[in-house]
């Protein structure tokens, strides 16, 4: 009786925590650029860092939660980036920009996700690295079409976007995604898709509707890949096929694995490690992409499973009161 | 508590020490004239970036030999921040505002590709900060923006130039094209080839592709064979060319070959040889009848570096001794008033030719075209634009 | 050259030329992944370091005042190329993969990652961004059968290339460090009992492999003289999906899915008549195998034990 409690107590105080230190993240994103406190460099990192985030948080479902190897995630993204650049620069008047921003994020993930209905079907079939192999193409096949498009400047790439990205944006969007997974992940829902990596042949059997998670997981992460796609789009002004190559998805594979798979907590700090370890090697120049490799490497020996692999922060994890029975499985390790 | 308390108070000193001594630091830009170069140091095209760094350090140290930049009444040094932008458009971005916030630098050099060019264009134009890209030939780097410039010419001119040359100078009436789809300069300039090339009587019997990173080029030599053209344009970068020339032989394709300003290093000849004499391309100048400004430059680069200059070393030292030209006359470290003297540049001569601005960010600058003989660039022709 | 016959023979003598590079490389990920189950990502680095290996050997043995003639000059760069790509091979294995020998598969192939990058950031940074030529330690000679036009060269890529394979194949099949690898691949829990050293076959698969993908950068040195330091990148890719449309883990395989994947690269720009879709089209028809073949060509379907 007194377990169940301090459990419900619990519960509150963490949604009390979650509401506050969302809200004053946002107060934080907004006030610390509008005082002069941040300079322009600082933000355009902190926003390559929220971008990041929400990309390796995306892989991370496919990639870490259901134990697929996808490497083609920087198609989601380039599908997401073109609609919603297009959305913003073509379809709707320019002054509309502020308020349809959100919109055409909107509508570029659900276009991401479509795309992610593309890869969705072979894994029913396909798993491993032949699935890896279907991402690497699908990869590859956006990337063409794109720079077969001439109407969306071919290999020159698309620009004409206003800059729409902010701190507040990006830092709202990082918010939602973790939200949104952290839910899906802690739901039913995850818990088949977490039962797929474990054993998806013991999954079916114990009526786990395996197609139908697939394409959940698959469309889900798509559909945040091309949000960022679509903040990228609006932070750079500026987009080109060659932007969303293999090597794009490759680095959101190492952020991912440096943060440790099956952990939200781990993918914030793989992206962040990441992004702002490379920005801050920038004085050794030519050397820093010999530097940054090792440093991966070495970190991979010693910390084999990434920061926290298959662990997560207490402040992550379903409050006391939405706690079910099933919490231990996605908590092991 | 009360110890606690003096700790608080030791840290927010600290961390207000921090944040004075950074804005200080920003503040001495009167004591050198800070330019950033934005290199394509890593990535997919290091030589590109190698060659804009060098030909930028190679000009810092001969103004500071003389004792610095002159400005107004005094000489003052110049000071070089180098970033790599990996040949990514978000790192060539950061770069930019890195270089801009953090090293307060007055001008920036580079970047080269123009897809990392124009997002640090709208970077550098939204800080009100002059930016030189000394090789990005796409019309939307410049396009519209005040404080952006370039050093070359634009693509379609030069499409264009060669395109009358396959006509009248080599007779061609069938062409044939190869070219990178996947990068926008050589897609650029071929589709420009076509374009005029057509307009001008001639018939373009093949028009086939390629992607990046490809080195097998059998496959579409085989079909521009079976097209037979009476002369193959090229407009690929010096790795590639010679690997599709050597390909195009051994395959008994022997019509002309001509290309374009990418072929400009002297990389071509030693990985081509042979199999590229007696081809044209089109490029910024010709080294063998240099002006006496380009052979002292030629001199002093391989003096330096043990290698001769490619276009882009050409192209980045003129970028560079445009700016500093302008500094100069505007007399002041003044971001607004070293662009209004800039665009206002007549007849400046640079080792890559005579460049004249017309108060936009694209010189008007002639082209010339060299061939290959005896295994070296050789003067064949000038057009103007 | 009108026959379509004559171009057809043309094209096809094109794609067995990169085919064959193709299977070299995707040789040593399918031995890799046979034994470990892991992507070694490193490979086509390697195959670059390979690459430039090569280049200086031909480069110092031409160099001699020895006069040597051309098959020793040949034979002597490939020992070299391939015992220090071997060498390269174990000792990335040795000090990066095996401390992750308990660790999740993906953390080894993160590590992969980790050390191609570094081989290629290390290459630039140390020998410089030109591109390197490649001697021509063989005279290109040209020859014209029927209008289908070949070089002296192209022949000896397919007989080095057939020859190393067929060693492979036998290596692999017929000797007891052969049935040794196999037995690891089908069941690393149960080799080690029967008195196999494990770490020994995993370090000689390296070896071998690394060997083979130097042997592919000499050859490919000989075919597409210009070498530069991420040159390893692409091919690596392509020689990933050939072993994977092959069956990964199947040596056979490896090779079929070069040659197929040649095939495609040089065929598909053709029956399309235009090659700027060639990319798309040739990852589509590799999408629709996988759905089809969800194991490759040659791979076993994965019987899973419940």
């Amino acid at each position: 009786m007194k377990k169940s409690n301090q459990a419900s107590e619990r519960g509150r105080l963490g949604g009390w925590y979650w509401t506050l230190g969302s809200l004053a993240l946002l107060a934080l994103a907004w006030l610390l650029p509008a005082s002069g406190i941040m300079n322009l460099y600082l933000q355009q990192v902190l926003m390559y860092v929220g971008i990041n985030i929400i990309l390796t948080l995306s892989l991370n479902l496919v990639n870490g939660y259901m134990g697929e190897f996808s490497v083609g995630h920087a198609g989601f993204m380039a599908v997401g980036a073109y609609v919603a650049a297009i959305l913003t620069v073509a379809v709707f008047p320019r002054a509309w920009g502020p308020v349809v921003f959100p919109l055409a994020l909107i509508m570029g993930g659900l276009a991401a996700a479509l795309a992610g209905l593309v890869v969705a079907f072979p894994s029913f079939r396909t798993r491993g690295d032949y699935l890896a192999i279907v991402t690497l193409a699908f990869n590859m096949i956006v990337k063409s079409i794109l720079e077969n498009i001439n109407a969306v400047g071919g290999p020159r790439g698309y620009m004409g976007m206003s800059k729409l990205s902010n701190l507040v944006w990006v830092v709202f969007w990082v918010l939602v995604t973790l939200l949104v997974l952290r839910n899906v992940i802690y739901s039913n829902l995850g818990r088949g898709i977490i039962a797929i990596r474990e054993d998806e042949l013991a999954a079916n059997l114990v009526s786990v509707n395996t197609p139908r998670l697939k394409i959940y997981a698959f469309c889900l992460s798509a559909f945040f890949a091309g949000v960022a796609g679509g903040l990228y789009a609006h932070l750079l002004q500026f987009i080109n096929p060659r932007s969303f190559s293999i090597l794009k998805s490759t680095d959101m594979l190492v952020m991912v694995y440096l943060g440790g798979i099956g952990s939200l907590a781990g993918s914030i700090l793989g992206a962040s490690l990441y992004t702002i370890l490379m920005e801050l090697l920038r004085p050794l120049e030519l050397w820093r992409w010999v530097v940054g490799p090792l440093l991966l490497v070495l970190l991979m020996i010693f910390r084999p499973t990434g920061i926290m692999g298959l662990k997560e922060v207490r402040w992550l994890q379903p409050t006391a009161s939405e706690e079910t029975g099933w919490g231990k499985v996605a908590r092991r390790s | 508590m009360l110890q606690r308390g003096i700790w608080q108070v030791v840290r927010v000193l600290s961390c207000l020490a921090l944040i004075v001594g950074a804005v200080g630091c920003g503040a001495k830009s009167e004591q050198e004239v800070r330019l950033g170069v934005n290199a394509e140091l890593t990535g997919s095209k290091p030589t590109v970036g190698d060659s804009c760094k060098k030909a930028m350090e190679l000009l810092a140290e001969q103004i500071n030999q003389q004792g610095g930049l002159k400005v107004g009444e005094r000489q003052i040094p110049l000071k070089l921040f180098i970033e790599d932008n990996e040949d990514k458009a978000e790192s060539a971005a950061a770069a930019a505002q890195k270089l801009i916030s953090q090293n307060n630098v007055l001008a920036v050099i580079g970047p080269n590709a123009s897809g990392n060019a124009i997002p640090a264009a709208r970077i550098c134009e939204d800080s009100g900060v002059i930016m030189i890209s000394p090789w990005s030939t796409n019309p939307k780097t410049t396009e519209g923006k005040k404080y952006i410039f370039r050093a070359c010419f634009i693509d379609d001119f030069q499409g264009q130039v060669m395109a009358k040359f396959a006509r009248q100078h080599l007779k061609a009436d069938t062409a044939a094209v190869l070219y990178d789809v996947a990068s926008e300069y050589n897609k650029g300039i071929a589709e420009f080839f076509k374009q005029f090339f057509e307009a001008d009587g001639g018939k373009v019997v093949a028009f086939a592709s390629y992607t990046t990173g490809d080195k097998d080029f059998s496959s579409q030599l085989t079909t521009i064979k079976a097209a037979a053209p009476q002369v193959l344009f090229l407009p690929n970068y010096y790795n590639e060319v010679p690997l599709q020339v050597k390909q195009a032989r051994n395959q008994g394709l022997s019509c002309a070959i001509i290309g374009s300003d990418s072929w400009g290093s002297q990389e071509l000849l030693t990985l081509g040889g042979a199999d590229l004499e007696g081809s044209f391309f089109s490029t910024h100048y010709a080294p063998d009848i240099a002006t006496p400004k380009a052979q002292e430059f030629i001199k002093a680069y391989e003096a330096k570096y043990g290698k001769k200059p490619d276009d882009v070393a050409a192209l980045t030292y003129d970028a560079g001794l445009l700016l500093c030209n302008a500094i100069t006359q505007a007399g002041s470290l003044d971001r607004t008033k070293v662009r209004d003297t800039l665009a206002q540049v007549r007849e400046f001569e640079g080792v890559t030719g005579k460049m004249t601005f017309k108060g936009g960010g694209d010189p008007v600058k002639s082209a010339v075209i060299l061939q290959v003989q005896n295994g070296q660039f050789k003067y064949f022709a000038s057009v103007q634009p | 050259m009108s026959c379509p016959v004559a171009i057809a023979l043309q094209y096809l003598l094109n794609a067995l030329q990169l085919g064959s590079v193709y299977a070299l490389i995707a040789l040593g990920y399918s031995m890799v992944y046979g034994i470990l189950t892991m992507i070694n990502f490193a490979h086509g680095d390697i195959f670059m370091v390979g690459a430039y290996l090569a280049m200086w050997a031909t480069l110092f043995l031409l160099g001699l005042p020895l006069n040597l003639p051309i098959i020793f000059i040949f034979l002597g760069s490939l020992l070299f190329t391939m015992t220090l790509t071997a060498a390269l091979g174990v000792s990335i294995e040795r000090l990066a993969y095996r401390p992750l020998r308990q660790a999740p598969k993906v953390s080894a192939v993160i590590t992969a990652l980790g050390v191609g990058l570094f081989l290629e950031n290390f290459t630039l940074a140390t020998i410089g961004p030109e591109p390197r030529q490649v001697p021509a330690i063989i005279p290109v000679q040209q020859y014209s059968w029927g209008g289908v036009a070949f070089t002296n060269v192209q022949l000896l890529i397919l007989v080095v290339s057939l020859i190393l394979m067929v060693l492979l194949d036998t290596l692999v099949r017929r000797t007891l460090t052969g049935m040794a690898m196999r037995a690891i691949s089908y069941n690393r829990v149960i080799v080690p009992l029967m008195g196999v050293s494990v770490d020994r076959i995993i370090s000689l698969t390296f070896a071998i492999g690394s060997a083979i993908a130097g042997a592919g950068g000499l050859l490919y040195g000989l075919a597409y003289p210009v070498l530069d330091p991420y040159m390893g990148i692409r091919i690596g890719w392509w020689a990933f999906i050939a072993a994977v449309v092959g069956g990964i883990g199947n040596i056979r395989g490896a090779v079929l899915g070069g040659y197929v994947l040649g095939t495609v690269e040089i065929f598909t720009p053709v029956l399309l008549a235009s090659s700027t879709y060639r990319d798309s089209v040739a990852f589509s028809m590799l999408l629709i195998l996988l759905i089809f073949k969800p194991t490759g060509l040659l791979g076993r379907p994965t019987v899973e034990k419940v």
